[in-house]
């Protein structure tokens, strides 16, 4: 959709600006340089926010943010296309392999932005406060036990008992560690998921259908859905998903967020991320609603 | 002089013969490079161990990233590409055509233009606008309407399609009837014909092979239609048991999956092979279609 057709236009921006990279790069003027800066669905709304910011703390270099999902800004890195590609997972063992291949032998660069912690999003009206991974995994994954509310015991919300699972597209990082974290990595998720396109999709199902339940980034919390806390085991106390909790891991499903860079990148690549693994890159990192790095978390956060 | 004219003219002509015939043979051309573009790319994962092309058309397990078992079953998605564009049909038939008939035989001047006009601009509306309507106004109407707990599903995107493919359907079906000549409507009214007899005995069996083309191009356009049931149909996999349940189409998987699937890769090739199968479904549409047609020339 929106993604998709953002994604094709950054691929023909891309393509334009490599076509005629050459003549433009070697003057050397530093003035008017772009930066594209493809991937991760979850941190698109992070990243448009540090490209809007770092456009006015230095002006001539501008970057392009498009989202897509992690699948799409490995594949943009693996193919060149882009200068800095956000991932909310690793690269994968294949993916790093092929990048290597791709810049002659030497790997990309990984940098860790902050962190995002997975929140399980329901309709305001359910009264579940709290889940386990081990409930989260009957629920979602294939051969799952869980596939009404009252099982889980509680009162059908808006009067269906059936429990609609929103799900993401299967080239979203948040898919691959959910399926890591929770489903199993060996396992595969129950058909029949909703799975949506964009991380913010997610949340406006679940704000929009009573007997939903969601998986989306921290960041995309809104006043119309609920938070649920939650813990390893069930009977274990349950964590709420805050700057304290994610970053003593106490709550249990949190990821890193990653650029990843090309060998070689460009100087102006290289400050931009030294931009934003400093103070003022990492205060947008917290108004966004996600996790900064923990040097540079408040003392007083939850 | 005059003769050198006339060869130049000669010339002319001929060259512009052979534009015309290469326009003409570019069509075949086109397609037969899809078909083999199609198959280029698609073909090799049938000779791959492993892929078992009955699976493929029967399975309803589509896990085409499983870390543990691939498997690559389609049956639940032409189960949904099917569902929506069978209940869109049921729809667009009935009001497309029923509106071809009332614009061309019971409306005039004023009316008909402006009709005519509305109708087009329906056809102008981008597929992805389409989907916002699902996703924002059709949604929560279905749920609460039909009591149901989401409302992107099948119902959704039918109607969404049957709205896309009415315009179509309208001006085709239009052209058919305004193409059987008035001599017929005279003759008929004279007999003492009703205005109802008229359409259903002398216009519709008159006009039914343009009428069956109209058909047959809004189901094409339902059919290939990818954004807007991509975003109103739920995009779950899953064999709909009603046209409240979510489904997933073959054209929104590729759309949706084909941006990460590494080129070459089996899940890319798969999702190529789902193109052949989209394309061969259509064919089957036409030559039916076309059989059809040459079944009744002949009675």
């Amino acid at each position: 959709m929106k993604r998709i057709l953002t994604h094709t236009t950054t691929i023909l921006a891309a393509a334009l600006l490599a076509s005629c990279g050459g003549k433009g790069s070697g003057e050397g003027k530093p003035a008017g340089i772009s930066l594209q800066n493809i991937g991760s669905d979850t941190m698109v709304n992070l990243a448009q926010a540090w490209a809007e910011a770092y456009a006015h703390a230095v002006p001539g270099v501008s970057v392009e943010v498009s989202g897509g999902g992690s699948g799409i800004g490995v594949a943009a890195l693996i193919n060149g296309t882009c200068d800095i590609a956000n991932s909310s997972r690793k690269l994968e063992k294949e993916e790093e392999e092929k990048a290597t291949a791709k810049y002659e032998g030497k790997h990309p660069t990984e940098h860790q932005v902050g962190w995002d912690a997975l929140a399980i999003y329901v309709h305001p009206s359910n009264p579940l406060n709290e889940i386990s991974i081990e409930q989260l995994s009957e629920i979602y994954k294939e051969g799952g036990k869980i596939n009404k509310w009252s099982e889980l015991g509680i009162a059908a919300p808006g009067g269906t008992d059936e429990i609609v699972r929103a799900s993401r597209q299967n080239n979203s990082g948040t898919y691959h560690y959910f399926r890591e974290a929770v489903v199993g990595k060996k396992n595969d998720f129950k058909a029949g998921s909703r799975d949506m396109n964009g991380s913010k999709e997610v949340v406006e199902l679940v704000a929009g259908t009573p007997g939903s339940i969601g998986f989306s980034g921290i960041g995309y919390r809104t006043d119309k859905v609920k938070v649920l806390k939650v813990s390893k085991k069930t009977g274990e106390p349950a964590v709420e998903p805050g700057i304290r909790s994610t970053l003593d891991k106490s709550y249990p499903i949190s990821r890193p967020m990653f650029m990843y860079t090309p060998p070689a990148a460009k100087p102006e690549v290289e400050s931009y991320i030294k931009w934003i693994l400093s103070a003022p890159g990492q205060k947008l990192v917290i108004e966004n609603g996600y996790i900064p790095l923990e040097a540079f978390a408040p003392k007083d956060a939850k | 002089m005059i003769s050198s004219r006339s060869k130049l003219s000669l010339y002319g002509e001929k060259a512009i013969e052979w534009l015309i015939r290469i326009c003409g043979v570019s069509a075949i051309i086109f397609v037969f490079a899809i078909f083999f573009f199609l198959f280029r790319e698609g073909a090799p994962i049938l000779r791959e161990p492993g892929f078992n092309l009955w699976r493929f058309l029967t399975s309803t397990e589509w896990y085409p990233t499983s870390m543990s078992n691939v498997r690559y079953g389609t049956f639940a998605l032409i189960a949904g590409t099917l569902s929506v564009t069978g209940v869109a049909m049921l729809i667009a038939v009935p009001f497309g055509l029923g509106a071809a008939v009332f614009v061309s035989e019971f409306c005039t001047g004023k009316l008909r233009e402006s009709l005519k006009v509305i109708i087009e601009l329906l056809a102008a509306i981008p597929s992805i606008v389409w989907g916002f309507i699902g996703l924002t106004v059709m949604n929560p109407l279905i749920q609460t309407v039909f009591h149901v707990q989401v409302g992107l599903n099948v119902l959704n995107a039918a109607l969404l399609l049957a709205l896309m493919s009415i315009p179509v359907m309208v001006s085709i079906g239009e052209d058919a009837l305004k193409a059987v000549p008035d001599s017929y409507r005279e003759g008929a009214l004279a007999l003492g014909a009703t205005r109802w007899q008229v359409i259903y005995r002398i216009l519709l069996p008159a006009a039914k092979n343009g009428l069956l083309a109209a058909v047959l191009l809004g189901v094409g356009r339902a059919v290939g239609e990818t954004m807007a049931v991509l975003m109103a149909t739920g995009h779950a996999v899953n064999v709909p048991h009603s046209i409240f349940d979510s489904v997933r189409t073959l054209t929104a998987t590729i759309a949706a999956e084909l941006g990460e699937a590494s080129q070459g890769s089996p899940h890319y090739r798969v999702l190529f092979l789902i193109g052949i199968l989209l394309f061969t479904l259509t064919f089957i549409v036409n030559l039916v279609a076309d059989l059809v047609v040459r079944g009744i020339n002949r009675k």
